[in-house]
């Protein structure tokens, strides 16, 4: 048997980890704007639902002000607080 | 003096004339208090999210105003009086706010256009 002959216990990983980021650093966006509801739709689920920052990626301090925003284009009903289908 | 942002939803049945009288309304509330209007957008009828007040569609307007800080609590008499709101918000904008919507009243690019496609 050859000596230089490599053996894994475990399989290689082949997929590539993507790393997460936030969308508020990267393309510098300072002022989240709660009439802007095609953005802020990136931040919600399927039934209307804030999506955590563990999915999302972002900061905290955007976390915080995407929810305001969320919250505040919900009360102008300009996006639903329950919804079965929003995507 | 500070920047606020307004938006109020009234009623469907309003037609033109009343719907720009009504704007006509506050906005002069606004100068009349020493404020300044900065940007005036009337988005016309628009379907809800809900139903607020059994309606299913509303007048949007947004304005933009400088105004004194004791400015907002007699405004917000006059919305909450006035049985053509529906609805109203108002926000205090900072300078990354003022800043946003400068631009996109010019018709600039906000950074934001980026962000959507991206996804």
């Amino acid at each position: 048997m050859a000596k230089n002959e490599i053996k894994y216990l475990t399989a290689i990983k082949t997929d590539k980890h993507v790393k997460k980021f936030c969308r508020f650093k990267k393309y510098g966006i300072r002022y989240v704007d709660y009439k802007d509801v095609e953005f802020l739709k990136k931040f919600l689920n399927e039934q209307g639902k804030l999506l955590p920052r563990r999915i999302t990626g972002n900061s905290l301090k955007f976390q915080r002000r995407v929810s305001d925003a969320v919250k505040k284009a919900r009360q102008m009903a300009l996006l639903p607080y329950v919804a079965d289908l929003l995507k | 003096m500070n920047n606020y942002e307004l938006m109020v939803i009234f009623t469907p049945v309003l037609s033109e004339d009343e719907f720009k009288a009504a704007q006509k309304k506050f906005t002069a509330l606004v100068t009349e208090a020493g404020g300044s209007i900065i940007h005036e957008n009337p988005w016309g009828l628009k379907s809800l999210a809900y139903p607020i007040q059994k309606k299913t569609t509303g007048l949007y307007w947004v304005l933009e105003y400088t105004a004194p800080s004791d400015f907002n609590e007699k405004l917000k008499i006059q919305l909450l009086r006035d049985e053509n709101v529906l609805r109203h918000l108002c926000t205090k904008l900072d300078k990354f706010a003022v800043e946003y919507n400068a631009k996109k009243n010019s018709g600039v690019k906000t950074g934001t256009e980026k962000a959507v496609e991206a996804q």
